[in-house]
Parts: structure tokens; sequence; C-alpha cells
């Protein structure tokens, strides 16, 4: 178990310029002895680089990573202790699962007996004990990344876990077995554990902290509720939720504040001399209301679909074309295709971002 | 089972017609002539499978055929593991690949006599490179006088010829491995000896199975190369079964014993290669019925 | 098209890819194939689509039997997971193929309208390996589009992507599948899908075809427990129970009140979807008392794990909830919220729908 700091940038060629030439712009990271954390972002963010810095298996071009204070930025991955687990299951062939669990034991020179109690204890954690002298090349998918898991357990002093994807090839009923055995490992064992995926659902339910990456930058650090109640930048509001937030340009004037075309009654503080805005509101908080309510905006449905636990609303802002969705309960009226309907926007959890897209500060509840 | 589309075999109608009239009519003759004791153009006698019954007690053939056996099992015991290690050796990625890859093919290309002549010229102890190095060490090399010496010179001049396309076909292999088991085995721990033999050695299986089986089809239908550099000789220390093939029927014009051998020739290697590939395929999927049941 | 499998089978030697099934699919809608990976899906597909034949039973295209015809003389186009396109022609080309292989004119103009109804118009001079995954996918789906075939065969074509591009490029595909002509058959193993693509559902289960039926009406009347296994995310909670007189008694002592008409096995299934637990209790709720397990927060919705005297529930909260492990917690659902199967498994109660 490590805690594990970044202070590091990453770029492709030598000499870089501008920012397109980074992998990683630099950042400065800390991840806490036995914490769970994912890296979250769409492909090409950087984010399985960031990993691979931290396994060994890519050296930074400028900066450092340090274990428990030490800098590792020179060691090879088995020097540094660490275990990866991978996009697609990787197992040694012509080895049984037994075999696959004590192979990193056997090359570190570990006594056998000590290596079967560990092979057996680990077999167990994972459910793969009825099948230990299996040939593991014959396993399904799922089997198998368990014991490639499995195989970065089995060595008692491991300092970090680490994990590439790993449920891509994974069925969907399966996928939610393995993220409970992986949450039931993190309670148990306290390993520090850093996990890369472009699936909110996994990074969410998985870790402690998530941290937002795009176009090689982290934009926001923090807990699932925090990314969800309040992000900080707009691409995690667009990133986080399904579907992601309503966005709707904003602006602050002596009247009000105007949102897509529409007056919505006082303008907030923290929007006031800002210039244009965007308002952000999830889906989730945009309610229905009665006509002509406080905060809320006129819309057309164009649409409304029965997603089994709730309904999603596609609607027009009435004067213009920005589009808005809203989640509503299946125990609600739902509205039909090419009605009207009110939806409020300003709520507790609206947000707003400014050219930059960053959050201006938060509305008076 | 897919739908089947009869124009297909209009395409395929010419080549039929030639490998017709190149390989099965002449295979036909072959027959025929196995059959037969042709004593001239036209007293033909049938006499059944007479011949291949004398073949099979000749003497002479039958040291012919351990002799084979004895150098197709040399090759591929020598060929096979020298292959690995040069594809292991050769660069993956950058120019230096390329280039590397050209050096090493350049011996595939060069014709087969050329080969031979290569090593006649190289091995003589008056004027070639390697025949009057090794006399000036003070060793007595003579693959004109010395069976020993002639059958490892033929030897050596296959490994040459040779080894190159079992590297190729490694290489090949070798590439085709994605880097995550690479990486997987470092943070596991393992020796560059567990690598080889825990991924590289088992995900090469398909290749060597192409490389051992094309070498043993080639070493075992061996002619061009050790006819041009030894003649078969000294005495018929190097006389390979193609080339007793050869001599019985054009040589001496026994074409009724020889056409009996060449279809014997034909089945053995037939033969050998069923039992080959079929151990090979076995030994692979061996993985996969075992735990199946998972 | 209107396109029906009577009976289609198809074994590989011993092996049964397919059942024997019958399906009719609605014309100018979207069909989505819904199962696990192996269910049969892509048999299926390539069935439909002419590039196999089945071992038994036909294939009819408006009427016509077309069981033997090889998928050239059919017009069907179809859209795979690997982003395949003619790796040597530019994007424009790509797209253009299927128009100049039928002789059309003004093959320029109607590449350019593809293309930017799929937002490639920038690429259309880049060869495919230059573009993203994404945009990869999207000059195949111009390609398929291009062909205006009457059947549009789509085989898990965005799981490939990542989550955010898949969401954007769904959306996009139900616009366009709405705007078209073609019969849309479209496979996936996620059960969200199905239900945000709308249309029409087939389930498939072990080369089985369970149901089909409108999306909404299979979700929310699962024929029997596979169906409602398969078509279920999260995983649909299932208790053994027994018919009483008061209702059925499940584990540790729970009765469901729920009262059933016709006759049946005294032993029965009781499913509960995660959506109908909450932890507000209701008038006439069925309280659950038990020990929180396992919390998993997603953003919109907390996934509670909770130890009950039935068994083990996964309920569905929504909005972020914290919870400590070990807490004591009760889950309240209401009876009617339940869903009854028989003993070989059969649907006998379902929810009510308003």
């Amino acid at each position: 178990m490590a805690r594990i700091d970044l202070d590091l940038a990453h770029a492709y060629k030598p000499n870089p310029r501008g920012d397109e030439d980074y992998a990683l712009l630099p950042l400065q990271m800390s991840f806490a002895d036995g914490g769970a954390y994912a890296l979250l972002g769409p492909s090409g963010c950087g984010k399985t680089t960031l990993l691979n810095i931290v396994s060994g298996l890519v050296k930074p071009s400028q900066g450092g990573v340090k274990f428990d204070g030490v800098d590792v930025t020179k060691r090879t991955p088995q020097q540094r202790n660490i275990a990866q687990v991978f996009q697609f299951p990787v197992i040694y062939d012509t080895m049984t699962v037994a075999e696959n669990l004590a192979f990193p034991l056997r090359n570190r020179g570990v006594a056998p007996d000590r290596i079967a109690r560990r092979v057996g204890q680990v077999a167990e954690m994972l459910e793969l004990s009825g099948q230990l002298n299996q040939r593991a090349a014959g396993l399904a998918a799922d089997a198998k990344q368990k014991i490639s898991l499995g195989r970065g357990l089995v060595r008692e002093d491991v300092s970090a876990v680490l994990f590439d994807e790993p449920l891509t090839v994974i069925d969907p009923h399966l996928k939610w077995q393995l993220r409970r055995k992986l949450k039931q490992i993190h309670h148990e064992l306290r390993l520090t554990l850093i996990y890369v995926t472009h699936d909110q659902v996994e990074a969410l339910t998985f870790a402690e902290q998530v941290v937002v990456m795009t176009r090689g930058r982290a934009v926001q650090i923090g807990t699932a509720s925090e990314l969800f109640d309040r992000p900080q930048h707009t691409f995690v509001g667009h990133f986080i939720g399904s579907p992601g937030m309503n966005f709707l340009p904003a602006q602050a004037a002596e009247s009000g504040l105007e949102v897509a075309g529409h007056r919505l009654g006082v303008a907030p503080e923290a929007t006031r001399g800002k210039g244009p805005l965007t308002l952000g509101v999830r889906p989730e908080y945009l309610r229905l209301a009665g006509a002509g309510s406080q905060g809320a905006l006129p819309a057309v449905v164009m649409q409304a679909q029965d997603i089994g636990t709730y309904w999603l609303l596609t609607a027009q802002v009435a004067g213009g074309d920005s589009l808005v969705r809203a989640r509503l309960s299946p125990h609600e009226a739902i509205p039909k295709v090419g009605e009207t309907v009110w939806l409020t926007v300003l709520g507790p959890r609206t947000c707003f971002y400014g050219q930059d897209q960053q959050r201006v500060g938060e509305t008076a509840p | 089972m897919k739908p089947v589309n009869q124009k297909a075999w209009l395409l395929i109608l010419p080549v039929v017609l030639c490998v017709a009239f190149s390989a099965i009519l002449p295979l036909m003759t072959v027959v025929n002539y196995s059959v037969q004791d042709i004593i001239s153009p036209e007293r033909r006698v049938f006499v059944g499978l007479d011949w291949f019954k004398s073949v099979l007690r000749d003497d002479d053939l039958q040291g012919a055929l351990i002799r084979q056996i004895g150098f197709s099992f040399a090759v591929l015991v020598v060929e096979v593991p020298l292959g690995i290690a040069l594809a292991l050796s050769m660069p993956a990625k950058g120019w230096h690949a390329s280039a590397v890859l050209v050096l090493v093919a350049v011996s595939l290309l060069i014709p087969w006599n050329v080969v031979g002549t290569i090593w006649q010229i190289y091995g003589r102890s008056d004027i070639g490179l390697f025949g009057a190095a090794i006399a000036r060490l003070g060793i007595n090399y003579s693959y004109t006088g010395s069976a020993r010496d002639a059958w490892l010179t033929v030897l050596l001049m296959d490994v040459w010829h040779w080894t190159p396309l079992v590297a190729l076909l490694c290489y090949a292999g070798l590439r085709a491995i994605p880097d995550a088991y690479y990486q997987a085995a470092s943070i596991d721990g393992a020796s560059k000896l567990a690598v080889f033999r825990y991924i590289q050695l088992p995900k090469l299986r398909g290749v060597l199975m192409i490389a051992v089986l094309l070498r043993f089809m080639d070493s075992f239908m061996i002619y061009t190369e050790p006819f041009v550099l030894t003649g078969g000789g000294p005495g018929n220390a190097t006389t390979f079964l193609s080339q007793y093939l050869t001599q019985k029927a054009v040589g001496q014009f026994d074409l009724g014993p020889a056409a009996a051998f060449s279809l014997i020739y034909f089945l053995i290697i037939l033969l050998l290669c069923f039992i080959l590939y079929n151990w090979m395929q076995r030994v692979g999927t061996a993985d996969k019925t075992e735990a199946g049941h998972g | 098209m209107e396109l029906k499998l009577e009976r289609v089978e198809q074994r590989v030697g011993a092996e049964a890819y397919l059942y024997p099934l019958d399906l009719t699919l609605v014309p100018r809608a979207v069909t989505v194939l819904l199962g696990a990976t192996q269910a049969g899906k892509t048999t299926l597909m390539r069935v439909m689509a002419g590039l196999d034949a089945p071992s038994k039973g036909r294939v009819l295209a408006d009427g016509e039997d077309v069981t033997g015809r090889p998928v050239r003389e059919r017009n069907v186009a179809m859209v795979y997971q690997q982003f395949i396109n003619y790796p040597s022609m530019t994007v424009a080309e790509n797209i253009g193929s299927p128009l100049r292989l039928r002789g059309e004119k003004n093959v320029a103009a109607r590449v350019k309208e593809l293309a930017a109804r799929l937002h490639i118009e920038p690429f259309l001079d880049r060869l495919p390996a230059e573009l993203s995954g994404g945009q990869q996918q999207r000059v195949a789906l111009a390609r398929a589009l291009a062909k205006n075939a009457p059947l549009m065969l789509l085989d898990e074509p965005l799981v490939n992507l990542d989550y955010k591009l898949r969401e954007g490029l769904r959306d996009e595909l139900s616009q366009l599948f709405a705007s078209g002509q073609s019969t849309v058959v479209y496979a996936t193993t996620e059960p969200t899908e199905a239900l945000l693509l709308g249309g029409y559902t087939a389930v498939l289960d072990a080369g089985e075809l369970l149901q089909y039926g409108p999306t909404a009406d299979v979700f929310h009347r699962p024929a029997s427990i596979r169906v409602a296994r398969a078509f279920s995310d999260p995983p649909m909670n299932l208790f053994a129970g027994q018919a009483g007189a008061a209702g059925i008694a499940l584990g540790g002592g729970v009765q469901l009140e729920r009262t059933l008409a016709a006759a049946h096995s005294p032993t029965l299934t009781v499913g509960v979807r995660a959506g109908a637990l909450h932890v507000e209790p209701h008038e006439g709720d069925l309280a659950l008392p038990g020990k929180v397990e396992l919390a998993e927060i997603s953003g919109s919705d907390t996934f509670l794990h909770v130890a009950t005297a039935i068994g083990e529930l996964v309920a569905q909260l929504t909005g972020v909830h914290e919870f400590t492990l070990g807490a004591p917690v009760t889950l309240h659902l209401d009876p009617r919220q339940a869903y009854v199967f028989d003993a070989s498994g059969d649907l006998l109660l379902a929810p009510e729908r308003d």
C-alpha cells in the first residue's frame, strides 16, 4: 500500500510549444494510501498515459512520480511493486489457474507452502477456488480477468493495483458482479486502487474520488456527488450523467436573468456583471411546473421515451432551437408529444459557467 | 451453409485444366509405369506389384531412405531453434528493422544451384574462404574425401540457405503478440527465459507448425544443392532419396522401379506430414478441450 | 421491406445455434435484437441478410421466398462492430461506392448530403485510418444509408466506442432511422439501449427467440423469467415463493399480498425490479428490513445492495444517497409492483401500467 504523488507533464515531442503537443498537461495529483480512484474521460484524453506513468511502463517527459515520498520515476513496474489489469485478459495459456496465480510469487522465490496458502486465499476471494486446476486458456472472459486481477492481489506487499478499462470485454450482467467484487476487495484489503475508464457508471460506483480528464487535462477531482451536483467545468456537466447536463445561453441584465430568450426573474448574485454565461441544469433536476411559474421556461415536447425506471423527455425551448432533456418519474403524468410544458430550470443545483467553461458560483437556494 | 454460386466453377476451370495437364496426367503416367516392365518402347509387360516389392527390398534404397531421414531430422533440430533465436534478436521497430529483414532474407533469394556452387567453392581448401580458414587452423577438412565432412557441409549449406525462412515466420509471429503480455510479465517479475517459455513460445505455436512442415517437406525432397555440392559423394554418403530416384530413372532408365518408388516416396511424405500436423494440432487444442466446462 | 422468418433453424454439426423460430419484422420500424453474447444475435442477422442459409425454414422478403438467395442479390445494408470501411478509398469514395455500383447520377451531391447528416463533411478527403473510431463508424453508417436498402442491419455498432460517444451517436441513429424508410434491425447486449431506441424488441437467449413485441411492452410484461433476466439492468431481484391463502410466502416469514386468479402451481418465483424498491414508506407497502451491504453511487442513481430476510436485494434509488456499510435500512415495496412467475418460469402477474 502506498501513497502516490504526481507532479509531471508528458509531451509527445521533446520541445513542446503549445497545448496540443502535450499528451498530459502539467498536473499535480495525490492518491492517498488505500484509496480507490478512477480516471474518467473520453478516448484520447490521456488517462491511459497517466496510468502507465504511474505504473512505470511510460516515463514522463517532465517531472516525476513519488511512492510514499520516494522518487520512483526511474524504477521499473516490477521495482515499484505495482499490479496492473489490462483491457483484455492477459493470462499464461500453458498454465492452470493455480499456476497463473502462483507465477508472481514463484518469480520472487517465495516458499512453496506460502505460495499455496496465498493462492488459496486469493482464489477464495475471487470465487475461483473450484477452477484452480483447470487450464486457464479455456475459461470465460470474466474468469480470465479475475485471474489477471488475482495475479496482482497475490503479492502481499503490492503498492497499488491499476486497472486499464478492465470490464471492456465483459457482458453487462457479469459487469455487475465484477464491480461488486472489486468494491468488496477494496473494502477488505484497503489497497490503493486506480481505475481507468470511459464509462461513468463504472467510475462513479467504484471510486471514492474521480478524476475527470479531457485532452490531457484533469478538469475536476471529486466524489461522485460533488461531480454530479457541483460540476466545476462544463465538460464535467456534460460527461457525467446519462444524459448529460442541459446547457442554455444565459445573461444577467438589469431586468433580470435572460435564459434562452426568456426572462426568469431576478438574476442571482453570482451571475451579475459577468457577461454572457451558460446555464447548466441536469435532466434529473428539471421539474414540470405550472404555466408561468417562477424560474420556469416553456418548451414543446419533441419526444417522450419510456426507459423502464424513468421517462426521458426531449423538449425544444419555445422561441429558439435549444433542446433540453428531463428525467421524469413513471408515477408523474407524462406529457404528450407536441404539448407545451413548463420546466423549472432555476433551482438549488443549477450552475452557471463563464466563457472559459469554468463555474461562476452557485444560485441562491 | 453458404448459398452456392455456380459461376465460381467457370472461373476456376482454366486452372483445373492446367493442373490436370501438368500434374494429374504425369501422375497417371507414373502409376502406369510402376505396374509395367518396359523392356523397350514396344514391349511392355504388366507385372502388378512386383516393382513395389523389389524396390522396398532394395538395400541401396533403404540406405538412401535412412540417410534422408537422418538429414531431415538434423535439419529440423538445427534450423528451428536457430530460426527462433534469430527472430528474437531481430529489431521490432524502426528503419533498422527493415534493413535487418532484407539482410536476413537475402540467402532465400539465391537460386538453389547457385547456392550449391557457392558452397562448392567456399568449402575448397585451396581457394575457398571457409575451407582455407579451416585448413589454416590445422583441421583436415575435405568434403570430397570424407563422408563426415561432406555431411557437415551439406547440413551447413542447408542451414545457411533456409534458416532465414524459419526466422522470418517466427518474426511475423512475434510481432503479432500484443504488448500487454510483455507488460504483464514485466509486472509479474518474470525473467526473460520465463517470458520466452510462457508467452512467446506458446503464441508461436501456429507459426512454428508451418515452419516445421515446410522445412520437413523441403528437406525430404532436397535435390539440387547436395547434387551440385557433392554429387552425392563421396561414394553415396550424401545420396539422398530424390537423387537416388533420379539415378535410377534417368541414369539407369529403370522406369518401372523408379515409378514405383516415386509413388512410395510421395506416400511417405504425405504420411509423415499428416502425423506431424495432427500431433501439433492436438497439442494446440488440448487447452481448449480440458477447461471447456469452467 | 417486410421480413418474415418461418420456422428458421440453424445447426452447425451437432450444435444448435438457433432453435426453430418464427419472426415477422414490422416494416419500416426499428427491431432490436437483445441478448447476451453468444445468444444467437449475429447468427440470426446473418440469416436475415442472406450471408448464411438456415438449416431449416424459410426467409420471406415482401412475400417472396429468398431463402437460398445469396446476399449479393438481396438489397441489404450492414454495419458491423469493427468500423469496416474500404481502407484504400477516401471517405467520399467509401460513401459513394454503393451509389456508383448502382450507376446513379449525382453521386458527389448525395455523398455531401449524407456526410453532412452524419457530421463528417470536413473529412471527405481523408482515409478511414486517419479518423477516430467514432468517425470511422459514421463513415460506415453513411455508406449503409447511401445504399438506401429496404433492410438495414446493425450488429452492435456502438460497442467499440466510448460511453459518451455512444450516447450521442445513438440519439443521432434514432433520428436517422425515424426519418428513413428502411426496416432496421439493431443487435445489442444492453437493455438500456433497447429502451432508448424504442421500436420493437426481440429477446434472444441461448439461440432461442423468447419474446417479440413493442419494446416497452416486452419490458413491462416479460413472458418468462428468462426474458426478465435478459431485459433488466440492473438484474431483476428474484425469489422463490409458495402460494398460500393470504398471498405468497417468501422466505424469512415475509408475505407478499397478491392474489392469483388462475390455477397455478404452488411454487412460484417473485420478481422485483430494482427501481420498484424505495426507502421512503408509502401506504400499503411491504417493509423489508435489512442491512446495507454495498452502496454504489452512479450520479443520477444510487444502487443499494441490502441483505434482507428473503435474500439479497438490489435497489435503484434516484439521486445521490450516502449509506454506511453494515447500517440497518428498510426497503419498501408496493406489492402491486411485483412480478409473479410460475414454476415453469412463465409470467402469471405483472404490475399494472398507468
